[in-house]
């Protein structure tokens, strides 16, 4: 990449302690292990994996929100320029309103008592953003707007909402303090597919109006594929690969991500079970197995990979995998 | 094959505290043992309050219409559903004749009981098995559905188990009375594609084993296209297309399906825009009049869209759709 990346990963390992014995090493779950991404201002980021991969808490880490145990992430945005390991109270205080999450979860927790209008204004008040009520009032209203959603919409409850709007109300909330970088965590909530594309169509339109730099969290390779230009996929803590959209869909290397896309249900009724299918689960990531995490399903494993972890290399521009096997298996 | 269910005329409406409001409206399809029927449509539109009907599972301020009629054809003979009064007499749908796997499979587990006992207490007031031979059974049943190491697991509590796993548990459950209609309710919505894709060869297998006929409930179209014969699709409550899985999906005839399709994002075309279907599903409590789809629909040929109920038309042999655009006289003069 040749902007200066807004955020960068740099070998960021995040551990959560685990209540263990009292002699011998700490037990520790790993959630995210030795990762280093870079994001370039102005792009739509995907990342995926399964559920436990550690997405959630590579976002959270970025977003000053999980603890970095190695590895630092850095953010410089033209104006400031922050290692996330070492910011100081007030720092942190301001990387709050350039950073924030979008749970992409219509029935995450809106407060029922709280107007729509009082839930999107909360941020501004919470982090003293605003001087007056007035505003407060007009603020809120500019980027309910930006969010289509109108002044009516803004004295009523959530409960009073649809899937679609709930979840443009979140938006709202994350994008009224003025954020530079937004994480967007899909969790594990299956929309519909219309306030799906609805919702992923505003967030590109509001991405390229303000002009803001996504990490896209998802399950879901179509949708990733419709509205990213760069994915990263991750497996049991670690990136596995990561390239420009149209690489990743087109030339997978890694044979988990192979996997992951011959996993997604074909729309031709007359193509069934020809997917290439990925026995058992991931593993817990409390006793990860030997050499690459990818082994214990790996159709590809031998030897080497049951001791060896593979390092990420390049396979292409600004395509890089994590396999040991990925230059023989793609001749 | 041989019919498994007639659901005629289905309506249920609930009463809430902003009125009566309608879930379903005269929804009929039929199924045959051996069929798997997808049934989808966005949330809301009435897909489980439908399942919930075919074992009178909804809740007690659910009113059935009085045209509603629902035959299960068992061995013995033809059971009418709604006539089924009490819970001694709902023992021949519930958990026996019917099985249900639910959305959440969290849900359908209690947390302080461990999965094998819950197994087990389900077959002993389903069917005459002794304690013994329930368990064995059970944990034959865990294992037919991939789980490994079963004894241990039956011995394990809901969060003892990965979400797919649950799921795996959640299904041999549902298959261990040996159900001849099993509905599974968004059963893969919540898991990994990978998991996904291992549950739905599952109960292919288990369809083509025990010839049991499956109401599989999802919005995921390519769910439906890798597991459905037949397809009906749902909206605010009505049915607005049924066809087999081919016709539907390759030729949609309802514009809402057509919608639900061009929502879709897919592997083939990736620059290809995402088109939502322009505004919100209404609230039950303001339905439409006329079609009950003339408030988003892109196609609306006229008043008549917002007078007259569509009634469904046939499109080809097995494939019909409820829009006036296949029915252009109608029944205006
Ligand atoms: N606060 C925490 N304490 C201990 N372990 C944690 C904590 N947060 C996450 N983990 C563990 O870290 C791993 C990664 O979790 P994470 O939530 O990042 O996964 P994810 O990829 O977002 O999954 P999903 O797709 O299900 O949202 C998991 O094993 C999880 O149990
Ligand atoms: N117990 C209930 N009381 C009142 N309304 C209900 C009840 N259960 C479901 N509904 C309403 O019935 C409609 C259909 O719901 P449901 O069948 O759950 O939809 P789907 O499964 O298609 O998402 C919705 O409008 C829902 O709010
Ligand atoms: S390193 Fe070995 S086990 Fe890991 S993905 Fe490559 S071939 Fe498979
Ligand atoms: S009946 Fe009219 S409004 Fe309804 S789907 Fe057909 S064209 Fe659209
Ligand atoms: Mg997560
Ligand atoms: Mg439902």
């Amino acid at each position: 990449m040749s902007d200066t990346p807004l955020i960068t990963a740099q070998n960021l390992s995040v551990h959560y302690p685990l209540r263990g014995n009292l002699i011998g090493p700490k037990p520790y779950v790993g959630a995210v292990e030795n990762v280093t991404i870079e994001i370039a201002p102005g792009s739509f980021f995907g990342l995926v994996g399964e559920s436990g991969s550690g997405k959630t808490t590579l976002g959270r880490a970025m977003l000053r929100a999980a603890p970095i145990t190695k590895g630092d992430v850095l953010f410089e945005d033209g104006e400031v320029s922050y290692s996330l390991k070492n910011l100081g109270k007030q720092e942190l205080k301001d990387y709050r309103k350039r950073a924030q999450l979008i749970f992409q979860d219509p029935y995450a927790a809106l407060s029922p008592r709280m107007t729509v209008r009082d839930i999107i204004a909360e941020p501004l008040e919470v982090m003293g953003l605003t001087k007056s009520r007035v505003e407060t009032d007009e603020r809120v209203r500019e980027i309910a707007a930006k969010c289509r959603l109108n002044v009516e919409h803004l004295r009523r409850f959530p409960h009073a909402f649809s899937g679609g709007q709930r979840q443009r109300i979140s938006i709202a909330r994350a994008l009224v303090s003025g954020p530079k970088f937004i994480v967007a965590d899909d969790s594990v909530a299956a929309l519909d597919v219309s306030i799906q594309a609805d919702v992923l169509n505003l967030l590109k339109a509001i991405q390229e109006d303000m002009g803001l730099t996504f990490l896209f969290i998802s399950h879901d390779l179509s949708v990733v594929a419709h509205v990213c230009d760069h994915v990263a996929v991750m497996y049991l803590g670690r990136l596995v690969e990561t390239a420009p959209t149209r690489t990743l869909f087109s030339t997978p290397r890694h044979p988990y991500t192979q996997a992951l896309l011959s996993a997604i249900p074909s729309l031709d009724p007359d193509d069934r079970g020809c997917a290439q299918k990925l026995e058992g689960e991931i593993p817990s990531p409390t006793n990860p197995p030997p050499g690459c995490k990818f082994q214990t399903r790996c159709p590809h494993a031998i030897d080497r990979c049951r001791v060896e972890e593979p390092a990420l290399e390049s396979a292409g521009t600004e395509h890089n995998v994590a396999c040991h096997r990925w230059q023989e298996l793609a001749s | 094959m041989s019919r498994l269910i007639d659901v005629e005329n289905l309506t249920l409406q609930f009463d809430t505290d902003e009125g009566r409001i309608t879930a379903v409206d005269d929804v009929s399809f039929s199924l045959e043992a051996g069929e798997v029927m997808g049934l989808v449509g966005e949330s809301g539109s009435g897909k489980s309050v439908t399942a919930k009907s075919l074992m009178k599972l909804n809740p007690r301020n659910a009113v059935y219409g009085p045209d509603t009629k629902i035959t299960l054809h068992l061995d013995d003979g033809p059971v009418d559903v709604m006539s089924l009064q009490n819970d001694t007499e709902m023992k021949v749908v519930r958990g026996g004749a019917i099985s249900l796997i639910f959305q959440e499979p969290m849900a359908s587990f209690a947390p302080a009981i461990s999965i094998g006992d819950q197994m087990v207490e389900q077959l002993l007031i389903h069917t005459d098995f002794s304690k013994a031979q329930a368990k064995e059974l059970s944990i034959e049943m865990l294992d037919r559905v991939g789980i490994s190491d079963p004894s241990t697991r039956f011995g394990q509590y809901a969060f003892e188990l990965s979400g797919g796993m649950r799921q795996r548990a959640m299904i041999a459950m549902a298959l261990s009375t040996k159900p001849k209609l099993l509905i599974a309710d968004e059963p893969t919505t919540a898991l990994d594609v990978t998991i996904q894709a291992q549950v739905i060869d599952l109960m292919k297998d288990l369809v083509s084993e025990f010839g049991m006929g499956i109401i599989f409930i999802t919005h995921d179209l390519g769910v439906i296209a890798q597991t459905a014969d037949k397809v009906a699709v749902m909206y605010l409550g009505r049915l607005v297309e049924q066809g087999t899985v081919r016709d539907v999906i390759r030729r949609p005839a309802h514009p809402y399906t057509r919608g639900l399709l061009a929502a879709l994002p897919t592997l083939d075309d990736i620059d290809a825009p995402l088109t939502p279907i322009p505004g919100d599903i209404p609230s039950p409590l303001e339905r439409p009049p006329g079609c009950v789809y003339n408030t988003r629909c892109q196609e609306v040929i006229g008043p008549r869209c917002s007078t007259e109920i569509p009634k469904f038309s046939q499109v080809d042999s097995d494939h019909a759709a409820a829009c006036h655009l296949h029915d252009p006289q109608g029944d205006a003069p």
